[in-house]
């Protein structure tokens, strides 16, 4: 354990800088976002994720911006355990019938002023699912959605530029 | 002995491949029930049509497999769950699918249908409906119990579905799962579907799956239409399938081990496991690598960097796992959590045929790839680890096993694969045709069921995931340990919500 944990410590960090066009975006945005963030939410964004209907496929990507490559925290945005705590529903899936009811009720639940990311081709318009007895259709069908992100499923990178974005968006609203 | 030889049949059916289908009356419906309850076969799958149902029976030891068919003329059948348990989930989805009523069942709650699609059995033929009333949970009773209610929304990045505990104290004492909340009507869209569109809606059955949904739904129309893939594609097949185990597994070992509260694990394998999705990147061009396996080979070979890729992360799996291995061996924190909780009995896991690493832990030999040797498995070697303890702790060390093996055997066909064709040519007009086929997956065995018309539309497709038969074991396997415990026990099967509601 001892020497996984020292390797650990000195071998460097693996946090991913992007490719160089990328980096240059990335590091843009990362500075807006401290400015952004701080006039309007101090220094960061709580997301709060909501599955409505997924293959899993996405869930898996969103999962990966916690890695050592992507390390969300870095930018100050974090998952939380409670819509209540959130200030950014990240939603995904053709909404199913059976979980609009628990999607509206989440997105109640979630205190003012708060944003919905719709995420992946699902949650655009149902994507492949759309059209079934069983989905709704897209996210905005049941709540109101700020910002698409486009995949199926989108990549770390792409989730990672649609949050810094929505960071730059919610400056600007404020 | 041929499976069918011990139930009396009506008739076979001819278009059926690779393994038999025939259509049996209630003596014969009957006699496979028997079969299924005195254990010497497995319930492999049981799905609907309009009017009929049918049953996947395993013969394990013979590595034989059987399709029985009822017709329901009065739309309705003998209820299989009355008397063989795993059943039971199946049952209530094939009546809310298409209404057929299993004469004699216990439990005819819904199990899919929550009463807001706006239809009722809306894959069946019937034009009536369906009377909405409250889901009944089962009921827990005693002075000291009380229940607490989770999900559908879970406070993790998880997919949703509905659990309720009933606890003493902090003791779970039962607890009840409700799902169908991904519900997506995914059999309904493959009605009709195009081979391409069917290709991509299996792919999209459980994210973490789609290279042995792909896989499986491959093989069962190259089953149905009599014809083969290159070897080329099936050896990338197989490449593509055991890098989506990689993937799995150090994702799951390290969320498991989270769990226990020892993060550092989870940072770990987390590189590990972003390792493999940009390798599966470099070489098929998706992390996911969905929509490359499609019914005849594969749309692309490697990619020219993806055999170094590969071979990298390999190199890199070999250097670090070990480390990670002892790690979780030494760590007592980690043991104190993991060693004897959420224990799966072996009679359940041979009772319900759970698949995957839910059944290797606890004792039950089963592995598609090595009991059905379906190609190139058939060439490779490989061992297929098996423990009896059957807690949170053999699912990691089975797991820990898997991974190893997944690297040999990557290494083996990156070894073997020879230049040549990638995809064959798929015949058309063959004429109502049927295939069935089992690939593993990761968290364990995928049934596809299908029949083709003349213009290879899909007429009726099926997709069985494992989670199927270990979702109940996870009911069983929480009583007796505490709440806490169960976000651990939960990690350990990680059973399908999208690959189960469909
Ligand atoms: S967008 Fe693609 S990956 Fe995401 S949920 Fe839909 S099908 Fe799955």
């Amino acid at each position: 354990m001892r020497k996984t944990l020292l390797e650990s410590l000195t071998h460097g960090s693996l946090t991913e800088p992007a490719p160089a066009p990328d980096e240059a975006a990335l590091a843009e945005l990362a500075s807006k976002v401290d400015r952004a963030a701080q006039a309007r939410l101090g220094r960061s964004l709580a997301i709060r994720q909501v599955d409505a209907g997924s293959c899993n496929g996405c869930e898996l990507e969103i999962h990966a911006l916690s890695n050592a490559f992507y390390d969300i925290e870095r930018f100050g945005l974090r998952f939380v355990a409670s819509p209540r705590h959130a200030d950014v529903l990240l939603v995904t899936g053709p909404v199913t019938h059976n979980m609009r009811q628990a999607l509206e009720r989440t997105y109640n639940a979630t205190p003012d002023p708060k944003w919905v990311v719709a995420v992946g081709g699902c949650a655009l318009d149902g994507g492949i699912f759309g059209g079934s007895y069983a989905c709704v259709g897209g996210v905005s069908e049941v709540v109101p959605v700020d910002l698409q992100i486009k995949g199926c499923p989108p990549t770390p990178t792409d989730l990672l530029k649609g949050l810094l974005a929505l960071l730059e968006h919610v400056g600007g609203k404020g | 002995m041929d499976i069918l030889d011990g139930i009396p049949h009506v008739h076979a059916v001819a278009s059926h491949r690779p393994w038999p289908r025939a259509v049996v009356a209630d003596a014969g419906w009957q006699a496979a029930i028997e079969q299924l309850t005195a254990g010497r076969l497995t319930l492999l799958g049981f799905w609907g049509e309009p009017s009929a149902v049918h049953m996947a029976l395993l013969d394990g030891a013979a590595a034989e497999i059987a399709v029985v068919t009822y017709e329901c003329a009065a739309g309705r059948f003998p209820s299989v769950a009355r008397q063989h348990l795993p059943a039971l989930r199946l049952e209530r989805t094939i009546h809310d699918l298409f209404g057929l009523t299993p004469t004699g069942a216990d439990d005819m709650r819904p199990w899919l249908d929550h009463h807001v699609w706006g239809k009722s059995f809306p894959l069946g033929n019937r034009n009536v409906p369906r009377g909405a009333v409250t889901y009944q949970f089962l009921p827990a009773e005693g002075e000291a119990l009380h229940q607490v209610a989770v999900g559908p929304v879970h406070a993790g990045i998880i997919e949703p579905g509905h659990f309720r505990f009933t606890a003493n104290g902090e003791h779970v004492v039962r607890l009840e799962q409700w799902l169908g909340y991904t519900h997506k009507g995914i059999e309904r869209l493959m009605q009709g579907a195009s081979l391409d569109v069917a290709a991509k809606l299996a792919n999209r059955t459980s994210g973490d799956s789609a290279v042995a949904y792909a896989f499986a739904f491959a093989r069962a129309v190259e089953a149905a239409l009599d014809i083969e893939a290159p070897p080329r594609a099936i050896f990338l097949r197989a490449l593509m399938a055991e890098l989506e185990r990689l993937a799995n597994h150090f994702g799951d070992i390290g969320a498991i081990c989270n769990d226990a509260s020892f993060a550092l694990m989870h940072a770990q394998t987390g590189i590990l496991r972003e390792r493999c999705l940009r390798a599966a990147n470099v070489a098929f061009g998706h992390r996911l690598m969905m929509d490359v396996i499609v019914p005849g080979g594969v749309v692309q070979d490697i990619a020219p960097d993806g055999d170094m890729a590969l071979r990298r992360l390999l190199a890199e799996i070999k250097r670090v796992f070990p480390r990670l291995i002892e790690l979780y061996d030494n760590t007592a924190s980690l043991q104190d959590r993991t060693v004897t909780t959420g224990i799966v009995k072996t009679e359940y896991a041979r009772q319900f045929g759970a698949g995957g690493y839910v059944g290797r832990a606890s004792g039950r030999n089963f592995d598609a790839r090595r009991t059905l040797a379906y190609a190139p498995y058939d060439r490779l070697a490989f061992e297929v680890p098996v423990l009896e303890a059957g807690d949170v702790n053999a699912r990691v060390w089975i797991r820990i096993r898997e991974v190893e093996q997944s690297v040999a055997l990557i290494a083996q066909i990156l070894d073997l694969m020879s230049p040549g064709e990638i995809r064959s040519a798929v015949p058309a007009g063959r004429g109502d045709c049927e295939g069935l086929a089992v690939t593993e997956a990761f968290r364990g065995d995928v049934l596809i069921w299908l029949r083709l018309d003349q213009e290879l539309r899909v007429q009726r497709c099926h997709l069985r995931d494992a989670s199927w038969f270990q979702w109940p074991l996870l009911e069983t396997a929480i009583e007796g340990n505490i709440i806490a415990d169960f976000p651990l026990c939960n990690k350990s099967f990680n059973c399908s919500y999208s690959g189960a509601d469909l």
